[in-house]
């Protein structure tokens, strides 16, 4: 049994693992931080999307081993219902999830476009969650709940 | 923003922590709701016929519902609450939920057929205004004044001119109604109505936008084990080996065999994970599939079929003038994945004598009669109660994998947790049926269908099944009713237009390639694309604009003002398609469809522009205009958020997808190889609601799906004067059209 250290949404943690190709997305959950959903388990659909390092990461895919010593940010550690990130709250307010099982994925790609770019267009938003996949159909909400975080909409 | 309580399995402090507006979570009403515990099913009445099953007054003046129809993200939580607060006289803020649980809601029918509202809603309204009936009584005979002078409101009786009050709790708080839902007892008027009509938020979205909603996926019970189940590599193969030696370095791992039945259980997910991947197991060959090429043939061929005569309207075979003009089209829909984001997940935990089983099914009542046969326990023994899964659009994998779950968990003598793969989900959910389709008709030179004729191949629903087949149960060698179920998919096979001679013939297939199950609108996108299409075919024959050839053959002043509305949006120009685009490298056109959906449900007109791009094949949509009246509108961002989702989904389904398949199995099992729509492929969505408040609700979960292929289909002929009768609409498909 190995200990990786992680930092997970602001806790040092330390992660006992008896498989180093154990991934992110199990470790988490297992941790009770089951908002990252799993999907498909192949990087395929994006909602298992977490920050690692401020960057959009599939943790389907992302082992353990290779999670050592980085920082990782889940839908969780974004905010919560009472102090909600822009991007939680942009999609609170457009209603943007039906059945919601993409969205966690949705919200942590879309936080991380904003972080690295504040005023996306509405093309480099389609660009960017293009690998997030959505089967209800909320898509036209999710771009513009991206652009009223990104206090391009009203 | 104002939420309501998120979810009602969030524990008492979480609710209280949720802000000033957050109802408070009655665990009274609903004991056997605390996470993770097995509490006895309360005493609480479900006969549907019982307004108490309905509805309950608690002590401190809230007011539970219990909906028998499930949430799956269509927006019911707010919708039923509105339609019951309205009724009763109630704030919204004050009704609690309780919704899909075998011992706690009344049986209103499997969540489906976009019926929620209206049927569902409907008794959820009677029940309401019995009840409001009731405690105008109880109010007047404490104040020894008329009924008449009395209202209910805000949670209280009243005199409407003033004076004293009483709460319900008051009249009836923590007790029975006792009472049969009463036809006769008076609805309110929708002109006074302050909740129904309104966008009132979902109350599950903060928790789901925060990460503390908790899924199907995400429920835990103590004790549990972690499973996998392991399909065949062939849909048909036996299982004729196992080793177990296979799993030995995984500590903890266990395998269970039933028959054919074959899965692995482990204390942790991962390990579950890794005992799957690493069990070696030995399965007969099997390759009983038909082949994929010649589906279309093979169905057409089948000499095993039955057939009806579904319309018959005038005398077909008439003598028609020379200048009418006769045409004749197939159309094919292929077998179709529900595609959903989450594979399927269950938690169970059966002992000798009795058995719960958390789902994520759109009908935990229908399944209990199913799960109590195979389990082999009497039905009240069985209890079912509905999480939240990944959207299931009529029926994936949910209901298979809460067979594995409650057949393990009975093997182990423990609570079992079974999480689907990708590839069980795509390989193994039920699959929509294939449709066939051929039409021939003839089109006077003024425009008047003259002769219509439609013939479907498309397989039968068994009579009186009382579920779709399970996996399990069939692997495990269980009792279970065999049969095939794909939903209604005869409906809106002639033309909603004036036509002289009409005649609708099925040819029911006796089985399907793949086990069937309804799929979105089931069989109606298929049946509105042939329709309209060819409807769109003898408007060009007669050399008329599609919207004015519709339009002359509709009398319905409903059917009329969305197709007007939807050309509206799309700033219709008169004339005949196809345009002229003969040099164009990108060829430009727009199309419409429409429908009223089962013929007497909600209407639908949709508008489409697209361009094509000649030297690749690549249709894309630019535009989508859609005109939607479904009656009473209860929660118009909700209606919205349908539609707009039926819209995407139901584009993805013809643009892109087709269930891949060899001799043996499923072969399209993963996203790469059964794609659905990204956000580049995401059309404007321009749509208008039309709000009828004194009319009947006619539900909006399905509809708007229906008219999308055939929008789609004339838009292209438009463009390109050429037709896809065949979906998915593929570059392929579309340049080898163009040739």
């Amino acid at each position: 049994m190995a200990t990786y250290d992680v930092r997970i949404n602001g806790s040092a943690r330390a992660i006992e693992s008896s498989d180093p190709e154990q991934p992110l997305l199990y470790v988490l959950r297992g941790l009770g931080l089951t908002a990252t959903k799993f999907g498909c388990g192949l990087g395929q659909c994006g909602a298992c999307t977490v920050l690692v390092d401020g960057r959009a990461v599939r943790s389907c895919l992302l082992t353990i081993a290779r999670a050592q010593g980085k920082t990782v940010t889940t839908l969780e550690g974004l905010g919560s219902i009472s102090a909600p990130h822009p991007v939680q709250a942009a999609f609170i307010k457009e209603q943007v999830p039906q059945c919601g099982y993409c969205t966690s994925g949705m919200i942590v790609s879309a936080a991380a476009l904003l972080a690295a770019q504040p005023k996306p267009s509405e093309q480099a938003i389609r660009s960017a969650l293009d690998g997030n996949l959505c089967r209800c159909g909320t898509h036209a909400r999710v771009i513009r709940a991206v652009m009223l975080a990104s206090g391009q909409a009203d | 923003m104002g939420a309501l309580t998120a979810n009602h399995r969030l524990t008492r402090r979480e609710v209280l922590k949720g802000g000033a507006l957050t109802v408070a979570f009655a665990l009274a009403a609903v004991p056997a709701r605390a996470l993770g515990q097995h509490a006895p099913a309360a005493s609480h009445p479900v006969g549907s016929e019982d307004v108490d099953s309905f509805l309950a007054v608690n002590d401190d003046g809230t007011v539970t519902v219990f909906c028998g129809k499930v949430d799956l993200g269509q927006g019911l939580r707010i919708a039923m609450r509105q339609i019951a607060a309205e009724e009763l006289g109630i704030g919204v803020g004050r009704i609690l939920y309780v919704e899909g649980d075998t011992a706690l809601t009344p049986d209103q029918g499997r969540t489906s057929g976009s019926n929620s509202i209206a049927r569902g809603g409907m008794q959820i309204r009677r029940a309401a205004a019995t009840a409001r009936k009731a405690l105008i009584a109880l109010a007047a005979e404490r104040l020894h004044v008329d009924a008449d002078v009395l209202v209910a409101s805000d949670g209280v009786v009243r005199p409407s001119g003033g004076g004293p009050a009483l709460r319900f709790a008051d009249l009836v708080g923590g007790g029975r109604f006792e009472l049969k839902l009463d036809p006769q007892a008076p609805l309110k008027d929708p002109a006074t109505y302050t909740l129904v009509g309104k966008s009132l938020p979902r109350p599950d979205v903060p928790a789901k936008c925060t990460g503390s909603f908790t899924f199907m996926q995400d429920f835990r019970l103590n004790g549990m084990l972690h499973a996998r189940v392991i399909r065949p590599p062939a849909i048909g193969a036996r299982l004729i080996a196992v080793d177990r030696s296979s799993i030995r370095t995984l500590a903890g791992a266990r395998v269970v065999q039933i028959k054919d039945f074959l899965a692995v259980v482990a204390e942790d997910e991962w390990t579950a994970v890794r005992a799957a991947r690493m069990l070696r197991a030995q399965w007969s060959p099997w390759s009983g599939l038909p082949a994929q090429d010649k589906l279309v043939a093979t169905l057409r061929a089948d000499p095993d079929v039955t057939d009806q005569k579904l319309v018959t309207k005038g005398e077909p075979g008439a003598k028609r003038p020379e200048s009418a003009k006769a045409l004749a089209a197939s159309y094919f829909w292929p077998m179709q994945s529900h595609g959903s984001i989450g594979p399927a997940c269950a938690v169970a935990d059966v002992g000798v004598d009795a058995a719960t089983v958390w789902t994520a099914s759109q009908g935990t009542h229908g399944n209990r009669d199913t799960f109590a046969r195979f389990l082999g326990l009497p039905r009240e023994k069985v209890r079912l109660i509905y999480l939240d899964g990944a959207g299931c659009y009529g029926m994936n994998g949910h209901e298979d994998a809460a067979a594995d779950a409650a057949i393990l968990s009975r093997a182990v003598g423990r609570p079992v947790r079974v999480q689907w793969s990708r590839e069980d989900e795509h390989g193994w959910d039920p699959k929509g049926p294939p449709q066939l389709l051929d039409i021939s008709g003839t089109v006077s030179s003024d425009g008047r269908i003259l002769d219509w004729h439609t013939e479907m191949w498309i397989p039968q629903a068994t009579q009186g099944l009382p579920d779709i087949p399970l996996l399990a149960p069939a692997a495990a060698g269980l009792d279970q009713v065999r049969g095939l179920q794909p939903g209604l998919i005869w409906q809106n096979g002639d033309p909603p237009y004036a036509a002289d001679n009409v005649r609708v013939l099925v040819h029911w297939l006796k089985d399907a390639p793949l086990r069937p199950a309804p799929i979105r609108s089931p069989g109606k996108p298929a049946n509105c694309l042939a329709v309209e299409s060819f409807v769109d075919e003898l408007a060009a024959a007669a050399g008329l604009d599609p919207v004015e050839f519709r339009l002359r053959g509709l009398s319905d002043a409903r059917a009329i003002e969305v197709i007007r509305r939807a050309a509206a949006l799309m700033k219709w120009q008169s004339r005949p398609s196809p345009v002229n685009n003969k040099d164009a490298a990108v060829m430009r056109g727009r199309g419409i469809a429409y429908v009223h959906y089962k013929h007497n449900e909600t209407y639908v007109a949709m508008g489409m522009q697209v361009e094509v791009e000649r030297a690749s094949g690549r249709i894309r949509v630019e535009r989508v205009a859609c005109a939607h009246d479904c009656g009473q509108i209860i929660n118009p961002d909700g209606v919205r958020a349908q539609v707009e989702g039926s819209i995407l989904q139901t584009l993805s389904r013809v643009l892109m997808e087709e269930v891949q398949f060899d001799r043996s199995r499923v072969t399209s099992v993963n996203w790469s190889t059964y794609p659905i729509l990204r956000f580049s492929d995401v059309p404007v969505l321009d749509i208008e609601l039309i709000d009828r408040p004194t009319q009947p609700p006619l539900g909006a979960g399905e509809a708007a799906c229906t008219p999308v292929g055939a929008a789609l289909a004339n838009a292209v002929f438009d463009a390109t004067g050429a037709r896809l009768r065949t979906v998915p609409f593929t570059p392929q498909r579309m340049k080898a059209a163009l040739v």
